[in-house]
Order: C-alpha cells, then sequence, then structure tokens
C-alpha cells in the first residue's frame, strides 16, 4: 500500500523526468544526425574530387562515346538488307557457339560457387555459427572470394590451367560463391527462431536443426539469390575472354583490338540480346518459385 | 525423479529464476503459474537446457543435466520433450516431417539431411498423429493448419520421442477456448496413459485446477506456492498474481477454457466460486 501510494505521490514527477530524458535523447540523436550528413558530404565531394569527374567532361566526352558506337554499324542500304545482314553477321555460327559457350560457363561456375557458398553460409551467420571463431573466419573466407575481381581470378587461373573456359568458370565460381554465401548468411540471420528452438528441443545435432529448421525457411530465398547470380554470371563470363579464359569475350576483344568496328557491334548486340533472353527466364522461373512457394516445401 | 537444487539463472541485471527448488517425482502433472516475466518458461528452458545453467544443479536420476554435452547433451532434450506457445514447427516443412523430427535425437546425421526416416519411425509419427486426430493432415504443409492443430502436431512430435517428461511452456496461451482445452486434455490424457511427467506452465488458474495434480506458483523468480490444486487458497492467489495495492485478483479474468468445463469437486471452494462458469 505504501508503496504504492509513493509512486501515486510523483506521479508529476515522473512524467517531467520523463520529458526532461525525452529531450535529451532527442537533442543526441540530432547531433549524431547532423555529423553523419556532415560526414557524407565530405565524401561525396572528396570521391568526385579524385575521381577526376565533373560534368562539364561529361558533356563534352558523351558526343564521342556516341559516335564510337555509331561508328561501329555497318550502312545498312534497303535494297540489299538481307545481303548486309549477312555481311554483318558473317561469323554468326561461330559467334553462337561461343555464345553458348560463355552461358554454360556461367552456368556451371553459379552451380560450382552456389555449392560452395550453401557449405559457408551457416558458419557466417552470426545466429546460426556454432562459435565466433568459425563465423569470423568464414565470413573472411567468403569477403576474400567475392573482394577480388574475377578478372583478376582468371588471370591467376588461365596461368595455372592454360587458356580456354575452364579458368573462366573457376573465375566465376570463386566469385559466386563469395558474393552468394554473403547473401545466404543474410538470409539465415533473418529465418524464425521458433523452429530451431523445436527442433533443438527434440535433441537434433547442428546439421540436424540446420537442414530441418533453416534451409526449409530460406529455400526460397536461396533460388531467387542463385538466378539472379546466374544472370550477373553470363554479363561476367563475357568479358573473361579478354584474358583468355574462354566464351564471346575473346572475338569481342580481338574484334577491337583490330578494329573490325562492324565486328563490335555485332558481337555486342548477340550479348544483349542473351542476356535480356535469360533475364526474361531467370524472371520467370523466379515467380514460379516464389509464386507457389516451392510447392510443399523441401 | 527430477531434481532442481537451489537454481539460479541472471539475464544482465534481472533475476529470471531466483533460488528455486523442487522435486518431481514421476508420472505428476504439475501446472506452474504465475505472471508473465515470473520466470516460469526460463525454469523450463533450463530443464531442457535450452538455456544454460546459472548456478545450481538440475539432476534427473542422480545425472547432472548441467553438465551434459554433445550426444549426450541431444538425448537428455530428446528425453524431456518440449511443448513450445508458438508450436515452433517448422511451417514449410509438412506435419508428418515435424513429427518425424521427434526422432532425430537418436538418429544419424546423413539421413536425416536427405530427411530419410525408417518406415518403423514412420509408423511412430502415424501412430502420435493418429492418436491426436491428425491423421488425415499428415501431409499437409504444418502452416495450413489451425493453431489447436499446430499445437496437436507438437505434442505428437513430442510424444513419439519416447519422453520420460514432458515440458510445455504456455501450451494453452495462443489458442482460443475450445482448442485450448483439447490440447490439455490431450496432455493429460499421455500424462495418466503413458505415465510421462507434465510440467506445464500456464496463465490461467482454472487450467492448472482443472487438470494438474500439484501447483506451482511463481512471482519475480521465487517459488511463493507448491501445493495440491486444493490448497490453493485465496491469499496464496493473492501471492502468485498480486502486487502491494493492487485491487483483488479476479480470477475469472485468468480463465481460457470456457465455460462448460467440469472442475474438479476440489476447486469448487466457496470463496473461489467462479461467476464464468
Amino acid at each position: 500500500m505504501t508503496h504504492a501510494h509513493a509512486l501515486a505521490g510523483t506521479s508529476s514527477s515522473r512524467i517531467a523526468d520523463f520529458e526532461h530524458r525525452y529531450q535529451t535523447e532527442r537533442r543526441t540523436r540530432g547531433l549524431w544526425t547532423l555529423l553523419y550528413l556532415v560526414l557524407f558530404a565530405g565524401a561525396v565531394v572528396g570521391s568526385m574530387q579524385v575521381s577526376d569527374f565533373n560534368p562539364s567532361k561529361l558533356m563534352n566526352g558523351l558526343p564521342k562515346a556516341w559516335n564510337y558506337i555509331y561508328g561501329t554499324f555497318p550502312t545498312l542500304r534497303w535494297e540489299t538488307l538481307g545481303a548486309d545482314i549477312a555481311e554483318w553477321y558473317w561469323g554468326i555460327r561461330y559467334w553462337l557457339r561461343l555464345l553458348v559457350e560463355t552461358v554454360l560457363m556461367s552456368f556451371v561456375g553459379t552451380v560450382l560457387g552456389g555449392v560452395v557458398a550453401l557449405a559457408l553460409c551457416f558458419f557466417a551467420s552470426s545466429n546460426l555459427a556454432p562459435n565466433k571463431a568459425l563465423c569470423f573466419i568464414s565470413r573472411r573466407t567468403l569477403e576474400f572470394l567475392r573482394t577480388v575481381p574475377e578478372l583478376v581470378f582468371a588471370l591467376i587461373f588461365v596461368y595455372a590451367f592454360g587458356l580456354g573456359p575452364f579458368a573462366g568458370v573457376l573465375a566465376i565460381a570463386v566469385h559466386t560463391a563469395g558474393s552468394l554465401g554473403k547473401l545466404f548468411a543474410e538470409v539465415n540471420e533473418n529465418v524464425d527462431e521458433r523452429p530451431i528452438d523445436g527442433v533443438r528441443a527434440a535433441g537434433g545435432s547442428w546439421p540436424m536443426i540446420m537442414r530441418l529448421a533453416v534451409v526449409p525457411q530460406a529455400l526460397p530465398n536461396y533460388a531467387s539469390y542463385l538466378l539472379l547470380r546466374f544472370e550477373i554470371n553470363v554479363r561476367g563470363a563475357a568479358v573473361l575472354g579478354v584474358v583468355g579464359a574462354g566464351g564471346i569475350g575473346e572475338d569481342l576483344y580481338l574484334a577491337i583490338r583490330q578494329f573490325e568496328y562492324p565486328d563490335i557491334s555485332a558481337i555486342m548486340l548477340l550479348l544483349i540480346a542473351t542476356t535480356a533472353v535469360i533475364d526474361i527466364t531467370c524472371e520467370s522461373i523466379r515467380h514460379r518459385l516464389i509464386g507457389h512457394d516451392l510447392g510443399k516445401g523441401q | 525423479m527430477l531434481e532442481l537444487r537451489k537454481i539460479t539463472k541472471t539475464f544482465g541485471q534481472t533475476i529470471a529464476v531466483n533460488n528455486v527448488s523442487l522435486n518431481f517425482p514421476p508420472g505428476q502433472m504439475v501446472g506452474i503459474i504465475g505472471r508473465s516475466g515470473a520466470g516460469k518458461s526460463t525454469l523450463l528452458r533450463l530443464i531442457n537446457r535450452l538455456a544454460t545453467t546459472g548456478q545450481g544443479d538440475i539432476l534427473f536420476e542422480n545425472t547432472n543435466i548441467g553438465t551434459l554435452a554433445g550426444r549426450d547433451l541431444r538425448a537428455w532434450r530428446a528425453r524431456c520433450a518440449m511443448i513450445f506457445q508458438q508450436f515452433n514447427l517448422v511451417n514449410r516443412l509438412d506435419v508428418l516431417t515435424n513429427v518425424l523430427i521427434g526422432r532425430i535425437g537418436t538418429a544419424k546425421t546423413l539421413p536425416v539431411m536427405f530427411k530419410h526416416f525408417s518406415a518403423q519411425d514412420r509408423a511412430a509419427a502415424a501412430l502420435a498423429l493418429d492418436r491426436l486426430d491428425l491423421l488425415p493432415q499428415a501431409l499437409q504443409r504444418a502452416d495450413t493448419l489451425s493453431g489447436g492443430q499446430q499445437q496437436r502436431v507438437a505434442i505428437a512430435r513430442a510424444l513419439i520421442q519416447n519422453p520420460s517428461l514432458i515440458l510445455a511452456d504456455e501450451p494453452i496461451a495462443s489458442l482460443d477456448p475450445r482448442n485450448a482445452r483439447f490440447v490439455m486434455e490431450a496432455l493429460r490424457k499421455i500424462n495418466q496413459e503413458d505415465r510421462i511427467t507434465v510440467i506445464c506452465n500456464l496463465h490461467t488458474l482454472d487450467a492448472a485446477r482443472a487438470y494438474c495434480d500439484r501447483i506451482v506458483g511463481m512471482a519475480q523468480g521465487k517459488v511463493v506456492f507448491d501445493g495440491s490444486p486444493d490448497t490453493l487458497t485465496r491469499q496464496a492467489v493473492q501471492s502468485i498474481y498480486g502486487d502491494a495495492g493492487d485491487a483483488d485478483v479476479e480470477e475469472s479474468l485468468t480463465s481460457t477454457l470456457g465455460a462448460h468445463l467440469p472442475i474438479p469437486a476440489a476447486a469448487k471452494q466457496p470463496q473461489l466460486a467462479d461467476a464464468a462458469y
């Protein structure tokens, strides 16, 4: 009784107390926001200076870039359109073969990388990792795998395994493992913890908890990230040919180096068309997976 | 026999469980009651080792539960099945697989990775589901079931663990009165038919009175009442739920079981007669 009375007697002072606390909190929060805004503005200005970005230069340069692109297109005359296109796409059979090689390279690379990512992602999720050291190690590993650019890995692998798609596949796989592993780990960190408790309480070991409580929840997100990565890898694989790691990039690079302007535009258009097709296909697969919620669950 | 000896568990500054000593003889159905934050859930999680022990010892048939690790720990968890307020099923798995999770405590890892269980295990799961009237739903996904059905799936999961005791953490707090009664009746039946000890956290007095052999009252981490339902007097209720200066606790407000519940005669003391009945 006395306790309750004491509380009731000081209710106005408690409200005043709260108001004071609220104002201080708001002031500190405002100061932090200001600080971050200043830092952000500083970073933007600084980077613009270092990277030599300036709008007038951009305006001057844009027409030149357009001229280059325009210059790569052959002159097509209406009366001889068929023959002109046939001449433009003289290497279509060869290029298509290279395109298929490019897509397959990225497919195999995505699958291999995905497997590694799946194996590592549970250790890299802070809520699932068996201990902090393993979490730290696997996170740094994934970081290393994705921060070294694909081209650098491709160069190393070409040196180690020789010219050809094998080096390209490995380069893609390594980079994919790093970036997908991080995304998978983030998906894992968002899973509902209640099923985990449920499976653990039944006596499940760590791998069992991952398989039965985490994977079923995270699977749709894994699938959608994997498909997204495949799209990105098709684009990436097109460039790897520059260092001799297979795919259509080899021929594109050759055309650029030898100033075969029509060839450049022909190959570029093929590439754009291919990525668009893959984009659309992946998109519809992804919608099916998410829309139907992967059937009856895995 | 499960024995808690001077258990204390703190989370930062708050003392969740404060110097609790309790004995649970086999085959008893015990209701633990108290306000939210009284330490009931923590107590159950300590027994199952979902939470790590602070101070004190937990002994089961003279094994110290607090020091178990690895395979022994998993076997212990399988032996004291847990039922949760939010059911804790894996929504995206079908009902059958959810029940089969009750067998992983003793299973090998590799087959589980491929969700492979023996025909024997499957039969046990089907039997448990049938016992809880859920066999027709066995191949549906868990999240297509109603709350009451999901909780019964959780009980089936607990059953095929072949547990020595079942720990139920607010099993009916998320359910409507009808389903709450189904679930409590199922637990009571399992307790009586299989002679499994059931320790059940409950929000509500009437559920504890109706189904439990013994009631333990907790307030602020301490045990403030321990006895049979008919010794739970108004003063005892006040010490569990009340606070200095609060109005008297209205027992009818803590009811979830609905109007048509048969109350054991022992509970029908005049001063406790409940307007809702």
